[in-house]
Order: structure tokens, then C-alpha cells, then sequence
């Protein structure tokens, strides 16, 4: 509407022209006389003189009509014919300039991207910036169905979008997400909106998204990026729900792959989209390892290793830059010398972990000649060099962007995992790995996670016999799944979230309560067995009838083979 | 004074004034209606129309709605005079005529609203 209302005043004056000629036009050959065939005098009517115009002016030219013209009309008809051709050049020539005006483009731009997020009738996140990040964030969310809208400065990026393969549309408009009016176009008041995620490469721009959105619609989640901790702790202050800080997670998780391979691997299979292909664990060699780069993420590197009691040696070219440790080895790490000198022959492993690809995938092949049984970590800075570091056979790739991205979509689409991984122990390698294989047990080769809330809209069946009284374990719906789909292993329960408490792996025999929160991981047949007991009363019913008839058989069995043994 | 101003509530006002015009009279008597002034009357209507286009606030929608009404009225108005003339070729009889003054009576009162509404504004924006 607003485009139009902005053509409409651009138009103003051609429009009142076009009028004007055509009225002077009309009103001239009705006041000129002419002469019919028979020479008898006569005045044109309106009707014909506006008819004679409609065609001249348009430059169609049907001939002198009703009766051939006096010279006197043909002189008026001379000015008629040229004043309006020149009035209809200057509305049309308007209009074409009007069209091709910057500002009126971005208008329309806008107000399709406008209907389109109002299009949008359900849940839907703001994504604030479309680097590698937010590529991996709105693919992430496509591929588990949500809705995302998608704001970046850089034009280049949203064209990119719109050619991104995306199974749904996702609007994208290409403004400055630090004017409020961007947000409020992406449909920042809208009620359907779910939250906000800010990860632009700018700290500033990422901290007025929080403002504005904490501003204007409080109550919505917002979850940002910041690099800078002064800023995260700003943005803290206002009630930013979440503060991704792509160091320290990314050097957390580095030194959780180090330290408790069997953790990183859980995470990784959880955090994946459902149905990827479970991977392979890894295993770490204990001893000596060589951080090449002592940037912003070799600090946190180095600070979460020392905290784990990893031995490490820096490589760095500008040790006195960056503040390195005192036995620091100055060089690249790109070239044998350095790494000779640091080493490299005696050590577990390398983390190649400055900012530039190139120079990390040197590193990784130079460390590897000279050591092949080299355990290698490498950091991968930009997402097009995928194909590079798949190719270069790495152990552990560490990508930033992908981090981040699945630790936000993890927060948002599933905070009942989110919060199973933040409990994961740390120090409990033996507990981890028993954990890492009864996971790959439950799901088989792919990865599949789900929850089960016990409410009456969520769970009908089961709300209503808890809440009649009903005694109904975790063994019940888990026996019954394992029993339908005919699988080797039962589903996992991973963690069960009360009012107060929080438990991680449930026993089986835990008595079911109203409201309890229940995350799964196992096979989606399994899903939708559960799913199915947990809405239909008969099913349930005979689930639990089940249950108890094996226990009563179990008893039998026993009893049956007690008293031949006492017969024997 | 602003000019443009001058001009709009001008065109405005002699739309009114001039469909007005056409409009008194014995409403079947041929004579008492002139077609020059209905033409002035459409002319001017739709200058009228357009000078109020791209104002965004919501009087200025009530009254570029107003205008176009009364153009719909008057145009209804030459269509009627312009079919009853050369279509069917008849004298302009007093059931045609009385349609004819009808319809743009009908415009009158669309233009009456607007210098209305441009009065109530005038003296909202005095205050």
C-alpha cells in the first residue's frame, strides 16, 4: 500500500496534465464549427470530440470523424494531436523513472517481503545475519520444518538465499538489522514470531537487535553472538536469553573432543538433523600436543586444555602480538622447520587453529609428513573449504559457524536435549562411553531424538490414567515399544524433567508422574509406537495389561522352575 | 501561505461549486442544465481526485474516497447523457434528464462532504 501511495504522488503532476490537455482538447473541437457533408453547419458533440481525442492522443488515428474537418478545426486539431502526445510522453516517462528509482525499488522489494512474513501463519524465527552462520542455522531449521525469516545488510547474501535449495520459503530482506524498522518488517510484533537470533559478524549490530527486541517485544527469546565478553555481559544485563560466545564454545567443545571423546561424540549424534548416518568414535591420544595459532581461539584453546591438565606447545608468528606463553616456538606452523622445533616427531597430536584455511590445511599435510601417526585437529574457518578439509582426511574438523549453529537450533527446537548435554559429567570416561554405545544401541545407524510430555493436550491417555491413579513405570510404554517394532533394543531414555528435579537416564522402573517432561533417543517406528500409547486409552490399557501378564508370567516361570527343583 | 495549498482546496471548492450549478434547476428541463457545465464539472472533479492522491493519513483517505465517488457520479451522469444522445438517438426526454441531474446530485453531496472534511482540517490544524 505504501508503494502505491508513493507512485500515486509521484504521478500528481503528469495525471493533472494528461487531464488538462485532453479537457482543453475536448472542449476546443466542441466549440469550433464545422460542416457536415451537405455544408450545413455544426457544432461536435462531446461524445465524439472526447472519442476523436481518445484515438489522436493515443496516436491510433482512425481519420476526421463524424464529418471531414474545416480548416479551422484542423488547426486546432494540430495542437490537440502534439500537446497530447507530449502530456502522455511525460506520464509515461515519469512512471518508467519512477520505477527504475532506487528508493522506489526498495520500497516494493520491501513491501513483498512485508506480505510475505504476514503470510506466515505459524511459528517462525528473525535471523539476523546470513554468513556461514545463518546459512547453517535457516538450513538447520528448514530441515526440521521451522519457519525462519532472514535479514542481512549484503545484498549478494540474500540473492543467495533466494537461490539456496530450501524445501520451504524463507523471506529475506536485504537491510541493516540495527534499524528497528528492519525488525519490524521481518515481523518482529507479529504473534506468530518465536524469537530472535542475532549472528552478525558485528558485535554492535548484534547488541541492538537484543535492545530493540527486548525493547519492543519483551517477552521474546533472543539469543546472540557476541565475540567481545564486555558485550556479552552488556547485553546480559537487559535479559538477552542467551549469548552464544563462538570462542569459548568452540574452544570448549575442542577440549571436550580432546579430553572426553565419548561427550563429543554424544553430542555430535544428538545435535544432528534426524536420520543422519551415526558416526564413528574417536579416540584421542593422551600426551603432548602442538596449538598452532595463539589468536582470540588459541587462548580459550589453551586456557580450556591447561584447565584439563593437557600438556601444550605453541606455535605462533607473533608471539609478543598476541601476549604467548614465554616458551612459545615463533613460526607459522606451516613450514617443517617450526614444527621440527617444536617437536612434532614426539607429540599425540596438532591443532591447526589459526584464522586462515589455507594456512591450516599446510600445517595438517606438512605435520603429517614428518609424522604420520599424528592425531589431527583442524579449524575450519569458512564453510566453501568443506570439500578441502574432507579431502585433506583430518581426524576431528572443528567448524565455528556449525557450532554455533547447532548449539542455537539445539536451545530452541529440542531445550530438553539442550539441557541433557549441558549435564553431561565431564570427568567420566568409563560413564560416557557406557552412555555413547547403549545411544548407538537404542538408534541404531541413524540418529533420532523426541520428546514425550505428560500433559493432557500432549499426551492425552496417558494424563488421564496418571491422573485417575494409575501406576504406570517407564518400563510399561518402553517394553511396548520394543515389543511392536520388533527391535533388538528398547528406545533410551535419556533424561526426565520434573517441577523440581532433573534426572539423567531414568530407570526403567520409574513411576510415571503428571507433567513430566521425557527426551528419547531410539528409532522413529519406536516414536511412534510411544506416541501412539500415549494418546489412545485402549492401547494403553492393553500395554499395561501386557506388562502386567509378563510379570505374572516372569513369577510363573519361577515359581514353576522352584518347585521342580525342590521336586528334584 | 503555501500555493499548494491555494490550489487544492481551490479545485475542491469549485468542484463543488460547479456541479452545483449544473446541479440546480427543474430537474426534467433540459434547458436548465447546460453540458458545458457538467463537462467543467468532470474536468475539474478529476483534477480534484488527483491532487488528493499520496496523502497518507487517514483524512486524506476519507476524502480522496469522497472524489472518487463524485467522479463515479458525474462520469455515471455523461455515460447516461452520452447513450440517451447518440446511442438511441432520442431527444434528451425529462426521464433521461432527471437521471442525468439525479446522478450528479448525487455528486454534489460526495463533494459537500469534502469541503467539509477540508474545513474540519483547516481548523484542526489552526489549533
Amino acid at each position: 500500500m505504501h508503494v502505491f501511495v508513493l507512485a500515486l504522488r509521484r504521478l500528481r503532476g503528469p495525471l493533472i496534465s494528461l487531464i488538462s490537455v485532453y479537457a482543453i482538447a475536448v472542449l476546443g473541437l466542441t466549440l469550433i464549427p464545422g460542416v457536415d457533408q451537405d455544408g450545413n453547419p455544426v457544432r461536435m458533440d462531446f461524445f465524439h470530440a472526447f472519442y476523436f481525442v481518445s484515438f489522436t492522443g493515443s496516436t491510433i488515428g482512425f481519420g476526421e470523424l463524424p464529418y471531414p474537418f474545416t480548416a479551422g478545426q484542423r488547426f486546432w486539431v494540430i495542437l490537440c494531436i502534439y500537446f497530447s502526445v507530449i502530456a502522455w510522453l511525460y506520464t509515461i516517462g515519469r512512471g518508467i523513472a519512477l520505477a527504475q528509482e532506487p528508493a522506489f525499488r526498495q520500497a516494493v522489494t520491501r513491501g513483498g517481503f512485508e506480505r510475505a512474513v504476514n503470510r506466515i501463519h505459524e511459528r517462525f524465527y528473525i535471523i539476523c545475519g546470513y554468513g556461514d552462520t545463518g546459512r547453517l542455522l535457516v538450513d538447520g531449521f528448514t530441515a526440521r520444518g521451522t519457519r525462519t525469516i532472514v535479514i542481512d545488510k549484503e545484498q549478494q547474501r540474500i540473492n543467495d538465499l533466494a537461490l539456496a535449495a530450501l524445501e520451504i520459503y524463507v523471506p529475506g530482506l536485504c537491510a541493516d538489522a540495527e534499524h528497528p524498522d528492519s525488525l519490524l518488517s521481518a515481523g518482529l510484533m507479529d504473534i506468530h514470531c518465536a524469537g530472535v537470533i542475532a549472528v552478525t559478524s558485528s558485535d554492535q549490530v548484534n547488541l541492538k537487535v537484543a535492545i530493540t527486541s527486548k525493547l519492543l517485544h519483551p517477552e521474546l527469546p533472543v539469543i546472540c553472538r557476541s565475540e567481545i565478553h564486555d558485550v556479552g555481559i552488556n547485553m546480559e544485563s537487559f535479559g538477552t536469553d542467551d549469548i552464544v560466545n563462538p570462542f569459548d564454545i568452540f574452544a570448549d567443545r575442542l577440549a571436550t573432543a580432546l579430553h572426553s571423546p565419548a561427550n563429543y561424540i554424544i553430542r555430535r549424534w544428538l545435535t544432528s538433523p534426524a536420520g543422519t548416518q551415526l558416526s564413528e568414535p574417536l579416540f584421542p591420544p593422551r600426551g603432548r600436543w602442538i596449538l598452532c595459532g595463539y589468536g582470540r581461539f588459541g587462548k580459550a584453546v589453551d586456557r580450556f586444555l591447561s584447565f584439563e591438565g593437557v600438556e601444550a606447545t605453541v606455535v605462533e608468528l607473533d608471539p609478543k602480538q598476541t601476549d604467548a606463553p614465554y616458551n612459545t616456538i615463533v613460526g607459522r606452523g606451516t613450514e617443517a622447520v617450526t614444527l621440527r622445533e617444536a617437536n612434532v616427531e614426539q607429540t599425540a597430536g596438532i591443532i591447526a587453529g589459526t584464522d586462515d584455511d589455507t594456512n591450516n590445511l599446510s600445517i595438517i599435510m606438512t605435520a603429517r609428513e614428518i609424522n604420520p601417526d599424528l592425531f589431527i585437529v583442524a579449524r575450519q574457518n569458512r564453510q566453501r573449504n568443506s570439500a578441502l578439509f574432507e579431502a585433506a582426511n583430518v581426524h576431528i574438523v572443528m567448524q565455528r559457524s556449525d557450532i554455533i549453529a547447532r548449539t542455537i537450533i539445539t536451545r530452541i527446537v529440542n531445550p530438553l536435549l539442550a539441557e541433557f548435554l549441558d549435564k553431561l559429567p565431564d570427568n567420566d570416561p568409563e560413564w560416557s562411553n557406557t552412555l555413547a554405545s547403549r545411544i548407538s544401541g537404542a538408534c541404531g545407524d541413524y540418529t533420532y531424538t523426541w520428546n514425550l510430555i505428560l500433559t493432557r493436550s500432549r499426551s492425552p491417555a496417558l494424563a488421564v490414567s496418571l491422573y485417575q491413579g494409575a501406576e504406570i513405570t517407564l518400563s510399561v510404554i518402553l517394553d511396548e515399544a520394543q515389543k511392536c517394532t520388533g527391535e533388538k533394543a528398547s528406545p533410551l531414555p535419556l533424561l526426565l524433567k520434573r517441577e523440581k528435579e532433573t534426572v539423567m537416564l531414568p530407570e526403567t522402573a520409574t513411576v510415571l508422574q503428571h507433567g513430566d517432561q521425557l527426551l528419547f533417543c531410539g528409532t522413529p517406528s519406536a516414536d511412534n509406537r510411544i506416541t501412539w500409547i500415549a494418546g489412545n486409552l485402549n492401547a494403553l490399557e492393553s500395554a499395561i495389561e501386557g506388562a502386567a501378564d509378563d510379570a505374572a508370567t516372569q513369577i510363573d516361570r519361577e515359581q514353576t522352575a522352584a518347585s521342580s527343583l525342590r521336586a528334584k | 501561505m503555501n500555493l499548494q495549498k491555494v490550489f487544492f482546496a481551490f479545485f475542491i471548492m469549485l468542484a463543488l461549486t460547479l456541479n452545483f450549478g449544473f446541479v440546480m434547476g427543474d430537474i426534467q428541463n433540459p434547458a436548465h442544465h447546460h453540458i458545458y457545465e457538467l463537462f467543467a464539472a468532470l474536468v475539474v472533479s478529476l483534477i480534484a481526485t488527483v491532487m488528493k492522491f499520496g496523502d497518507r493519513t487517514h483524512m486524506g483517505a476519507v476524502l480522496l474516497a469522497a472524489s472518487l465517488v463524485a467522479d463515479l457520479q458525474l462520469i455515471g451522469a455523461a455515460v447516461v447523457w452520452g447513450i440517451a444522445v447518440h446511442v438511441l438517438e432520442t431527444e434528451l426526454s425529462g426521464g433521461f434528464m432527471s437521471s442525468i441531474v439525479s446522478l450528479s446530485g448525487g455528486a454534489v453531496v460526495a463533494n459537500v462532504i469534502s469541503v467539509v472534511l477540508l474545513i474540519i482540517e483547516t481548523v484542526q490544524a489552526r489549533r
